[in-house]
Order: structure tokens, then C-alpha cells, then sequence
């Protein structure tokens, strides 16, 4: 596991930078703990509308927050939501894909039908309206929870796919033969297969909380006192910023959710190179002939009519 | 025979279950939901004035008997599906004269303008430089492309599109703020224009992150594919790269592509919210965020019902055309 990351830090460099922009997210988060603001006591604690100076990083709002502390805060809020989150939806997914993978027959079909259901159902109009339901009382764990429910019908087809594969595999049949029982067949010799890419999956479902969750709070769905990016950007966009004059207010949490997606995306594209067997293949062949490629014929060929 | 039997209904049997759960599932949650909308619209009529008793309860029955929320929600249940077996999706709640299929025909030609046309072109753009940066991986203009793209495609929508919003017509103002066109429907060059010109960066929102999307994955699959034998065959027999790529190697990516352009027509019906909400653009997804915050049962259900219909018979017809388009596909 060690060495796996060590290498991905090494060769890839989607993976090392993207991981670098999180080191820097959570170095944010960890910041948080030592605000000399209470979380939720931010309000009128500065002078207001100031713009970024050496006293305030990253200026203050109109209703006297500092942007910088609040955004120690928001990060963290938003990373928790999406934590939640994705706990939930993998939880789901990975039990649900993997058992109907492994048991088959009737179970199987019946949850197959399941989530080929679950996936046409719009997901954001769903969510959308569940929040203006609970508007008043939606918190932070509430939200995370809501948005794992719905976040787990592609990751299930997917885990459903491994385990197929790796049910007609020999140790398996080994695994029943000897007695073992399908709980633990399933926990103790397919979910380490699964867990590299349990691992991708992870990532991408933290991009689509914090997308989600920026979406929910600029529509106002959210608990618009716990500050989060999405909620940031709310206010932000509630008093006006960007036409008065102070688009720090809105740029900071902006570029801060774009960073985090990116930092997540970036770490996956280097974690998905690495367990794709295909790329890996092409990888090896070119560390093996990189010499013999430069003297390819067809190198010069391809740049005739190249735009 | 054996053909229909075994394949095409049985995926027709498919369809119709995820419609019918689909759809069952949109409707328990609202009905989940501790808030009644009753209440909510009567509260919402008190507060501001003092009602007689009586009339709120005469009111209460009446919203009761207009919601559909009269008796057991399995009576709701048969009643619901009783009505939309007959094509009818029931008045819209908070538009009330106005019927929901009224409401979403009004709205549905928009979306399917701005969105219709911002997916075919962002699939057409992804597809050929996706291809084009997968075949020539090395080049400045492919590494260049991939990287911007990549920066690009995780964004959340919301925020590309606010910034989109903020640079074109604030800081320069040169598109409109918000609507769909000026002036009367009418076939004249001036409409028309409008209608462009209103489209314009709602649609390059769209198209900037589908084509980022489409170009990440048209990218890997040419990668994948460049690497066959055949591509390899031809390269020798020095056939030109253009026919090659364009020829041979992206005809074989086709199919995942084309399954993703059905399945994103399909979807179309649900509108695009996030978009037409930013943009203020008088589409099918505003109508559903309107009905959203007025708790009008009826319009979510129906564009729900819509965009669920949508979907699962795209990924019906893609189904049963595969073999027309890879042949080797076959029925199983």
C-alpha cells in the first residue's frame, strides 16, 4: 500500500500534484482547529468589506467575517459532508454490488431491476426537492447522509462487475470446496480485490458531493449557518459582492472549491492509470522500447497534415 | 421469433419495470417528507391575514381533493397512475388554471433548443479532438488540450457557469443577463437572432463541460485502440493517418459514444437545471425549480415522470439498435 502510493507519487505526475493541492486542503482544515473565531459566532467580529491585506488574508465580507478563517471552516464543513457521504453511498454500493454479484439468481435480478431504477431517477431534482422539504432542519450529517442515498446505484453495477469476474476465478471454487461460507468468501478473499478500486471510486465520490453540496447551498437548500464553500458562495452571492466591488468575498471559496475538485480529479486520473491492466501494459512497453521510438518511421509521416 | 421472444421482450418487460419503480420511488419520497403541503400553502395564505376557521377547513378539503391527497396513499398511488394512463398529469398546483402538460409544453421547446443542440455540438467537438490528441498523444497542441480540459472537467457546472455569468455580462457586458429571446415568437431574422443570442452563453456553459467529458473518455478509447493490431497493420501499408483515424480507429470507439449521446438525449427531458436556473432561462428545468419551491406536486411529478420515461427508452432504443451499429453486437 506504502509503496504503491511512494510510486505514484513518483511517476505520476497527475497524482503528485494532485495530491499536493490536497496536502495544501488539508493543511486548511487542520488550520481550522486554531481560529481565533468560534465557528459559529463569525459574524461581526471585523471591520467589514475590507479587501485582502496583511491583517486579513483573504479580506472580509459584509457581515464582518474574516474569509480566511471562515474558509478553514468551510473546508472542513464541505470535506465532512462529503465524507459522509460517500461512506454512505460506498457502504451501499459495495455491500449491495457485492453480494448480488456473488449470490446471483433471483437476488441478483431483483436488485439489478433495483438499480437500473434508482439510476433513471433524476438525481439533483430529487435532491433538490427533498431539501426544500426539509429546509429548516437540514443539517450537515443530514445533508451527507441524503446525498450518499442517492450516490450508490453506479458504484453498485460496478463492484457487481468485479465480483462476476472474480467468482469464476479458481481460488474461489477452492474457497467453497473447502467450506467456507459465502459471507466469508466475499469479505475475506473479494473485497481485497476490490479495494484498489474502491480506493478511485472514493475519490470521484467526494467530486460529486462537493458538487453537489456547492450546488445545494447556492440554491439555498442547505443550513445556510454552518459555513461551508457552497454556503460561502451563497452569502456571497446574497449581499451582492461581485457587483459591489468586492469580488474577493465570491473568487476565494470559488477557487478554493475548483482547487479541492481538482486535487481529487488529479489523484484519480494517476490512481486510474495505475489500475487500468491495459495502460499498464502500454506504460511497460514504453519504459521498455523508449529508445527504439525515436528513430520511428512514422513520426514524421503523422506530421503532414497535422493541424 | 425466438429474436423477439428472448431478447427484445424481455428488454421491453425491463423497461416497463424501471419506469414503474422509477417513478414509484419519486412519488413515496415527497410522501416521506414530515411537511404537508396543505399546511404549507395554508400557512403561507394566514400569514399575512386572518382566515375564518370554516373556510380554512373548507380550503384544506379542497386542497386535499386538488393535491391528490385525498385518502391512503396507496388510493393516491391507483389514482396517480389511473391519470397518467390517460396521457393527463393532472392541474398544476401553484399555477393552478394552467395543467402541467400545458406548463411543460410551454417550457420543453426551449430545452430542447438549448440543449439538444449544446449536446450534439459538444459531442461532435469531444469526439474529433478527443480522437485527434488520442492519436497524436505527443503533440504541443494535444498535451495542451488535455491539460486545459482536464482543469476544466471536474468544476462543479455551478460555478463554470456563474463565471461565465459574471465575465459576459457583467464585467463585459455584451451578452443578456437573463430570458430566452426578445420581442414575439415569430419566423423573422430579428426573433431568431434573439433566440441565438440569448442561447449563446447558456449553451457554451453546457458545451465547455460535455466536451470536456467527452474529450477525456473519446481520448482513452483511442489510446486503447491505437494500440491494435490492425491500426498497426495499416500504418505499415502506409494508408493515410487521416483514414486511419477518422476511418477506422474512431469508428471502433463508436459505441460507448453513441450509447452516452442517446442517453444525454434521453435526459434532455429532465431539462438542465443547474443552467437554466443561472441563466434565467425559461426552460423545462426552471419550471421544475419553480414547482420545486412552490411545493406543486403535480409539475414534479410530471417532469420527473418525463425525464424518467426519457431515459430508460433511450436506453431501450440503444439497446435494440445496437447490432445496426456494431455488428459485433449480436442479440443474445
Amino acid at each position: 500500500m506504502l509503496t504503491t502510493i511512494r510510486d505514484l507519487f513518483r511517476f505520476s505526475p497527475s497524482f503528485r500534484f494532485g495530491s499536493l493541492i490536497l496536502i495544501v486542503v488539508a493543511a486548511f482544515v487542520l488550520l481550522s482547529a486554531f481560529s481565533p473565531y468560534e465557528e459559529d459566532r463569525l459574524r461581526r467580529k471585523v471591520k467589514r468589506n475590507l479587501p485582502p491585506s496583511a491583517d486579513f488574508v483573504f479580506g472580509t465580507t459584509s457581515q464582518g467575517q474574516d474569509v480566511f478563517w471562515s474558509l478553514t471552516f468551510a473546508i472542513r464543513n464541505t470535506l465532512i459532508i462529503s465524507g459522509i457521504a460517500v461512506f454512505i453511498g460506498r457502504g451501499i454500493g459495495v455491500s449491495l454490488g457485492m453480494i448480488s454479484g456473488y449470490l446471483g439468481g433471483i437476488f441478483d435480478r431483483t436488485a439489478q431491476s433495483i438499480v437500473e431504477s434508482v439510476i433513471v431517477v433524476p438525481r439533483l431534482p430529487l435532491l433538490i426537492l427533498i431539501g426544500s422539504i426539509l429546509r429548516g432542519s437540514l443539517t450537515m450529517f443530514t445533508l451527507g447522509i441524503l446525498i450518499g442515498i442517492l450516490d450508490w446505484a453506479y458504484p453498485s453495477k460496478r463492484y457487481r462487475a468485479q465480483v462476476l469476474s472474480l467468482r469464476e476465478r479458481d481460488f474461489t471454487h477452492t474457497a467453497v470446496f473447502s467450506g467456507m461460507g459465502s459471507f466469508k468468501i466475499v469479505i475475506r478473499e473479494h473485497l481485497p480485490f476490490i479495494i484498489p478500486f474502491l480506493l478511485a471510486d472514493v475519490i470521484s465520490g467526494f467530486l460529486f458531493s462537493i458538487g453537489i453540496e456547492v450546488t445545494l447551498s447556492y440554491l439555498g437548500l442547505a443550513n445556510l449557518d454552518s459555513p461551508t464553500i457552497g454556503t460561502m458562495i451563497y452569502w456571497g452571492n446574497y449581499y451582492q459582492s461581485i457587483p459591489a466591488g468586492r469580488p474577493w468575498v465570491m473568487i476565494v471559496p470559488m477557487v478554493t472549491a475548483i482547487l479541492m475538485v481538482l486535487g481529487f480529479y488529479l489523484m484519480s486520473v494517476g490512481l486510474g492509470e495505475y489500475l487500468d491492466p491495459r495502460k499498464r501494459l502500454v506504460r511497460l512497453t514504453a519504459h521498455a522500447g523508449e529508445g527504439a521510438q525515436d528513430d520511428d518511421p512514422r513520426k514524421e509521416k503523422d506530421d503532414a497534415w497535422a493541424p | 421469433m425466438t429474436l423477439l421472444k428472448e431478447f427484445i421482450l424481455p428488454r421491453f418487460a425491463q423497461w416497463l419495470i424501471v419506469i414503474f419503480v422509477g417513478v414509484t420511488i419519486t412519488f413515496i419520497i415527497p410522501r416521506l417528507s414530515p411537511v404537508n403541503p396543505v399546511t404549507e400553502t395554508l400557512a403561507r395564505m394566514q400569514m399575512y391575514q386572518n382566515i375564518d376557521p370554516e373556510a380554512v377547513q373548507a380550503m384544506r378539503a379542497t386542497l386535499l381533493d386538488l393535491y391528490g391527497l385525498e385518502g391512503s396513499v396507496l388510493e393516491q398511488y391507483v389514482n396517480f397512475w389511473k391519470r397518467v394512463l390517460k396521457g393527463d398529469l393532472g392541474p398544476s398546483l401553484a399555477s393552478f388554471p394552467l395543467s402541467v402538460n400545458q406548463l411543460i409544453g410551454v417550457s420543453i421547446g426551449w430545452t430542447i433548443g438549448l440543449l439538444g443542440t449544446s449536446i450534439l455540438i459538444a459531442w461532435t467537438l469531444g469526439m474529433t479532438l478527443g480522437s485527434l490528441a488520442g492519436y497524436y498523444p505527443n503533440r504541443w497542441w494535444s498535451e495542451g488540450l488535455e491539460k486545459s480540459l482536464i482543469t476544466v472537467y471536474p468544476v462543479p457546472y455551478y460555478i463554470l457557469a456563474f463565471v461565465l455569468l459574471m465575465a459576459f455580462t457583467f464585467y463585459l457586458p455584451i451578452f443578456p443577463l437573463i430570458g430566452g429571446a426578445r420581442g414575439t415568437a415569430a419566423f423573422t431574422w430579428e426573433y431568431i437572432s434573439s433566440v441565438l443570442y440569448h442561447g449563446f452563453l447558456p449553451a457554451l456553459s453546457i458545451v465547455i463541460g460535455a466536451t470536456a467529458h467527452r474529450f477525456i473518455m473519446a481520448k482513452a478509447l483511442t489510446t486503447t485502440e491505437k494500440s491494435s493490431d490492425y491500426v498497426q497493420y495499416a500504418q505499415m501499408a502506409a494508408l493515410p493517418q487521416r483514414k486511419i483515424l477518422f476511418y477506422y480507429v474512431t469508428r471502433n470507439t463508436l459505441l460507448p459514444q453513441v450509447t452516452d449521446l442517446s442517453l444525454s438525449l434521453g435526459a434532455l427531458f429532465g431539462g438542465a437545471l443547474i443552467a437554466e436556473f443561472v441563466f434565467g432561462y425559461p426552460g423545462i428545468g426552471t419550471t421544475m425549480y419553480t414547482a420545486i419551491n412552490n411545493g406543486d406536486y403535480n409539475a414534479i411529478m410530471g417532469i420527473t415522470l418525463l425525464s424518467i420515461v426519457g431515459i430508460a427508452t433511450a436506453s431501450l432504443l440503444i439497446d435494440l439498435i445496437y447490432p445496426l451499429i456494431d455488428p459485433r453486437v449480436r442479440y443474445r
